[in-house]
């Protein structure tokens, strides 16, 4: 069987400019439907920063809130209620919210709070430098150090900022999972000095961050507070309703999912039209092969090995090809949002497979019909 | 006893018709035709072009269903195996020369010998090993890494023929073999097969028109209009 198929390959690779045309092809579809997808993950992921940093597994929430960034502002009774439901290890409030800091050059700039709780400081970033107890201190900010740092001029420890009419100054610089979609940069302080700092509405708790006592629990939770006329989600189910919400609601889904069709489509017709050339011009050796008594089933999985190899050759080299552009983005442009992902490399295998099915099948249907008879024929 | 009394038959085909088209189309290529042929002969089938020749050839060796008769190889009705089991009685028992020799380009010499060897289940090196030999055998044995397309047209045709011995068939079928050569190099091509290939355990097929190798035949069958119209002994009887 080895044989039969080292005869497909070198039949397959010797034909260098079909075998280019073919590999062009589905490089070039694979790396469209790969940039696409890997895109969309890098801005979902990102849509989810404050959920993937903060990592808290149960998080409380008015039921109109469809994004982490879209808050709307929990009254205190729910924090107690919260705590009182039975499997609630512990509650914590966060403020999430937007800002404007004027820096010590006078610019004005974006940026995203993050009040943790003062008490236990729940979902606290990881500090590179600093230490974390001096958040307590006067007029105390941490600042992430992300894409979006040198946003805020390269902060150090010890700079100073105003932040509505109040000083801020940074103790702590820290790091974490993910930077956020909205290319601002993110300061944390506690829960009080947010609420003191930045003006906000009557009902002030963004979230509600629980930890059950066991994962078990967790239905109960949600039961209670969805009592209480509030919605609790884990992690993953709000990660998902942002990813929803992104996905349908704001088209941004829907032009990716075009884009990526589109190049599926493209992938399809260059790759099914040159291999299928391929099968038509090679359809006499095919009925040679036959009348010297290859089996259908042979001449069969000749075609599909040459169908897969070519696929597969083509998916690797365009999934390379799809991680250096993104890379080399980055270096250029630190806010480019794109992420591959286990989900985006399957997809693009999923489409190359059936690139390649469907162009395997239109070749064994014209291999299958030739007549040995034909090539005495002529 | 006569001399056909000592031979093995190779090939006894009876009452075999073939037929192309439907209604009014229908036209009958092959009619009714018996014949018998022995191992360690050479037989030329030889008529004018649309005599129904390549169409009796593939008929005799598995290529093309008969409408109608009988095809016995080495006692096998060849016509009752199953696909699977013709496909097999054309890769053990049959050698093909196309007319126009169906190398593959994109394959050496030796690779494209070494085809029916891998369709046996041989590893692709013991392939190309065993087709060097029969390379050899042809007289090509120095050309075997070079693609068909850098040979002769007579060099093309030795290694067509070597392809087609290579899975030491009992019989071996050549369809016009010297209609794309000239007149010598086709003379000594079949000269070649004769003197080489042929022997008391194989039976040489070939259809063709060129009446400049006759001389070469054992027997020589005349076909007109689908049918046998008669035999003559070749050159060497």
């Amino acid at each position: 069987m080895k044989g039969i198929l080292k005869l497909a390959y070198k039949l397959l690779v010797n034909d260098k400019a079909k075998f280019s045309a073919l590999l062009v092809g589905i490089t070039f579809a694979v790396f469209l439907m790969a940039a696409m997808t890997s895109l969309f993950a890098g801005v979902l992921n990102r849509a989810s920063a404050t959920v993937i940093n903060l990592g808290a597994s149960v998080w409380v929430m008015d039921p109109a809130v469809q994004t982490v960034a879209n808050t709307i502002g929990m009254p205190d009774y729910i924090l107690d209620a919260a705590r009182s439901i039975n499997g609630v290890d512990y509650a914590v409030p966060v403020y999430t919210g937007g800002a404007l800091v004027k820096l010590a050059d006078g610019a004005y700039q974006s940026v995203n709070v993050v009040g943790l709780d003062d008490t236990s400081l729940f979902g606290r970033p990881r500090l590179m430098q600093g230490k974390i107890e001096d958040i307590y201190g006067e007029n105390a900010f941490i600042v992430v150090k992300d894409t979006e740092f040198a946003k805020l001029g390269n902060p150090r420890i010890g700079t100073e900022f105003e932040l509505n009419d109040h000083r801020g100054v940074i103790v702590g610089i820290a790091n974490v999972a993910s930077s956020g979609l909205f290319g601002v940069p993110t300061l944390y302080t506690t829960y009080e000095r947010a609420l003191y700092y930045i003006p906000n509405p009557r009902f002030t708790i963004s979230y509600i961050l629980i930890a059950p006592k066991n994962p078990s629990d967790i239905p109960q939770i949600k039961k209670q507070v969805k009592a209480l006329g509030y919605l609790a989600l884990t992690k993953d189910e709000f990660m998902n309703k942002i990813s929803t919400f992104y996905e349908f609601q704001t088209g941004l889904g829907m032009n990716l999912l075009i884009m990526t069709v589109m190049s599926f489509v493209v992938g399809l017709s260059i790759s099914g039209q040159t291999f299928y050339t391929f099968v038509l011009e090679n359809l006499e050796k095919f009925g040679a092969l036959k009348a010297i008594g290859a089996k259908s089933r042979e001449l069969i999985l000749m075609i599909l090995f040459q169908a897969s190899f070519t696929a597969l050759t083509g998916y690797g080299l365009g999934i390379g090809l799809c991680a250096l552009v993104i890379y080399i983005a980055k270096l250029r442009l630190p806010d480019y949002a794109a992420v591959i992902t286990w989900w985006n490399l399957g997809l693009a295998l999923v489409m190359v497979i059936i690139i390649a099915a469907v162009s395997s099948y239109v070749g064994v249907r014209k291999v299958l019909r030739v007549e040995p008879f034909d090539i005495f024929r002529g | 006893m006569t001399p056909e009394a000592t031979k093995t038959t190779a090939i006894k085909a009876t009452g075999l018709m073939k037929w192309f088209g439907e209604g009014e189309a229908k036209t009958t290529a092959v009619k009714d035709v018996n014949l018998e042929m022995w191992f360690g002969e050479m037989v030329y089938i030889v008529g004018p072009s649309g005599s129904g020749k390549t169409t009796l050839l593939s008929l005799l060796s598995g290529v093309l269903k008969p409408d109608a008769g009988t095809v016995i190889v080495e006692g096998t009705d060849i016509w009752h195996l199953s696909n699977d089991k013709l496909a097999d009685f054309r890769l053990n028992k049959v050698g093909f020369v196309f007319q126009d020799y169906h190398l593959f380009p994109r394959l050496t010499t030796a690779e494209n010998v070494a085809i029916p060897l891998i369709l046996r289940r041989k590893s692709w090196s013991e392939a190309l090993v065993e087709a060097k030999k029969y390379l050899d055998i042809v007289g090509l044995a120095s050309r075997a890494d070079l693609p068909p397309v850098k040979l002769s047209g007579g060099e093309q045709q030795r290694v067509a023929i070597a392809r087609a011995i290579a899975g030491q068939p009992d019989i071996l079928i050549l369809d016009e073999p010297t209609a794309s050569l000239d007149g010598d190099t086709g003379h000594a091509i079949v000269t070649f097969v004769k003197k080489n290939i042929l022997n008391e355990k194989r039976c040489i097929l070939i259809v063709t028109h060129d009446s400049r190798i006759t001389e070469l035949a054992t027997r020589i069958l005349k076909m007109e209009d689908g049918r046998l119209t008669g035999w003559e002994k070749g050159g060497d009887q």
